[in-house]
């Protein structure tokens, strides 16, 4: 178990083909394929997300308005212009881009607390804005979206989806190792530092804030593109915390964490999600355990149980804490 | 004018949950997301007493503000107390987490559906000069004067004060000069929570008496605490009071709807001239 893990290569073309042959494991079920696009939209958005806190270091609560926004101008460009799908998916991260450079400009002077809180406001406006311009975006209706008839199935489409999230990791990981990730590290680390260094703090910023918001705005944009309809609720504030969670549980500035933490999150609540109350307890449970006991995310599982296992010998019989893990992982 | 004082007196219930927020993050460093659903649990403790038990308005109030305080106890024990040094954004999560699960508590015990809460003291309002003002809103303005002037000169001119602000500067140095840090954190926690559980039992019959009542309040608060600086006592009142009123204007004026992206407007653009808020001073740059 352990080698397959230590295999990077193995392990990713095992999650690249278990992604290809699940929707026959299910039997085509509409259901499962649903959860498994929904996994695929908060994956991309949790990478995003993680690439501005993570390798950032600068917060944001308030992801969930860029993917409202994604959502959004798929459904104006496909009902209202006609352009496209292979046009609207990248303008809809384009857009996107463009109200992150927006909310990047001020947030470039604000740290910390005050960052959350501009873009908690943010967050918290889309949706009220969405429901009052109601030339635009329906109201409380909300938009249709119409899927092109080439992808009017769900498997091709779904597909489609496989294709976007893989590329967008690849993009993802290759911005990371780029200067531009090497920057935005240098920034999170000490911003006096990575200024003396030539690093221009306020370029980079706005550059992080775009970036984050264009892959977002994809995701946002495949939501709509998927459901065929999007509405002021679908992302509320709940699920910019959501997002939060799961790139802190999952791993921070890290894109397995963040795909091991979109996973859990997105299944934990479609479990419990019948039982009102319950729900909100098993997720916050999750993320206190998680926090506690893995401060360095789900990622660093192996490396705690590879501390535990070594002084064994020792401490023989001290399952308690091992206990706690399982818990964690739920 | 009317328009006004009502604002002012969301403005106050702002302001306290404002002051318990500053306060637990000017000595703890942490900012509790959760601070909103502890108010609202100890709220419905003292629903239970005044209806259940039957006790009268007085004891019950103390009685559930005595609960708030080993709530805020049992959290920073629990809880935060083991990750005093994780990142920051780790203990944001984890308050995040506690605020699910103590909102999930909450509903699971006593339900979603809206209860009306008891003023504490009756009456009809009454009218000053223009402006209508009921008795129980008074009450809310002394005792959001009081409070803050209280722990405003605790902050500023007793030894626990001092304490405070020596654990909040340099956790290790204070250990060394003496101070009890933990004691100091605890007792911080208490304050924090008292105020809330205040904060909350006020607002019970403002809005209605349900799991989710604070949280657009917490937000709003959290937005006046920002707009004073985050590190001031009387910034956050000043920020509390300022949303409170500027609210109450917008939804008169524009539209009750577009309130919070108002607000937020007026917060962002602050914030653009003076990223520090309006109370907090310059900061100096710890780590090179």
């Amino acid at each position: 178990m352990m080698g397959i893990l230590s295999n990077k290569r193995l392990l990713l073309s095992l999650l690249v083909g278990f992604t290809l042959v699940y929707p026959f494991l299910f039997g085509q079920s509409g259901y499962f394929i649903t959860l498994f696009v929904m996994i695929s939209i908060y994956v991309i958005t949790a990478m995003a997300l993680n690439l501005l806190v993570g390798n950032g270091g600068q917060m944001s609560v308030g992801h969930a308005g860029f993917l409202t926004v994604g959502g959004y101008t798929v459904a104006i460009l496909t009902t209202k212009v006609g352009l496209p799908l292979l046009v609207v998916l990248p303008l809809a991260g384009v857009v996107t881009g463009v109200i992150g450079l927006i909310i990047g400009l001020p947030a470039v002077r604000l740290k910390g607390h005050f960052l959350a809180v501009a873009t908690l406001g943010f967050g918290i406006s889309i949706p009220q804005i969405a429901l009052n311009w109601n030339s635009l975006t329906g109201g409380y209706s909300g938009l249709a979206v119409s899927r092109p008839d080439w992808l009017s199935n769900n498997l091709s489409f779904f597909y489609l989806i496989i294709l976007v999230l893989v590329l967008v990791t690849w993009l993802i990981h290759n911005i990371l190792k780029s200067s531009l990730g090497r920057a935005f590290v240098a920034i999170r680390e000490s911003e006096v530092a990575a200024q003396s260094t030539g690093v221009n703090l306020s370029f980079y910023k706005t550059v992080m804030f775009m970036i984050s918001a264009f892959f977002t705005g994809i995701a946002g944009g495949l939501y709509g593109y998927w459901f065929g309809y999007v509405s002021p609720n679908d992302f509320t504030l709940a699920t910019s915390f959501l997002l939060l969670a799961m790139v802190v549980v999952g791993g921070l500035a890290s894109i397995p964490g963040a795909i091991i933490g979109a996973v859990i999150f997105t299944i934990l609540p479609e479990l419990t999600r019948s039982f009102v109350g319950l729900n909100n307890i098993i997720i916050g449970i999750a993320v206190v355990l998680a926090i506690l006991f893995l401060p360095k995310g789900l990622v660093s599982i192996t490396e705690f149980f590879k501390k535990r296992s070594q002084p064994i010998t020792v401490k023989e019989g001290t399952d308690r804490t091992g206990g706690m893990v399982k818990d964690a992982n739920i | 004018m009317q328009i006004i004082v009502s604002g002012l007196i969301f403005g106050c219930v702002y302001a306290l949950v404002a002051l318990g927020l500053v306060l637990i993050y000017k000595t703890t460093e942490v900012v509790n997301f959760a601070h909103g659903e502890m108010a609202m649990f100890s709220t419905f403790i003292s629903y239970v007493l005044l209806t259940s038990y039957g006790l009268s308005y007085v004891p019950a109030f103390l009685l559930s503000l005595l609960f708030a305080a080993f709530f805020g106890l049992a959290v920073y024990f629990v809880f935060m107390k083991r990750v005093q040094n994780a990142p920051h954004l780790n203990q944001v999560v984890l308050t995040l987490g506690l605020f699910m699960v103590v909102n999930g508590v909450a509903g699971l015990i006593w339900g979603y559906q809206q209860k009306s809460y008891p003023t504490a003291i009756e009456g009809k309002p009454f009218q000053i000069g223009s402006v209508f003002i009921s008795a129980n809103e008074i009450l809310i303005i002394i005792l959001t004067v009081i409070l803050m002037l209280v722990f405003f000169l605790i902050f500023r001119f007793t030894k626990i004060g001092l304490a405070m602000r020596a654990a909040s500067q340099d956790t290790m140095a204070s250990e060394l000069m003496g101070i009890k840090v933990t004691t100091v954190f605890m007792g911080t926690w208490i304050f924090g929570c008292v105020l809330g559980g205040v904060a909350g039992i006020m607002t019970a019959p403002l809005t209605f008496l349900s799991p989710n009542m604070m949280s657009e309040v917490l937000i709003l608060a959290f937005a006046g605490a920002v707009l004073g600086g985050f590190v001031s006592l009387p910034g956050a009142i000043f920020g509390g009071l300022l949303v409170g009123v500027f609210e109450n204007l917008i939804s008169y004026y524009i539209s009750p709807e577009m309130k919070i992206v108002f607000v937020f407007l007026l917060i962002i653009l602050v914030l653009y001239v003076r990223p520090q808020g309006l109370f907090g001073g310059r900061k100096l740059m710890k780590k090179v």
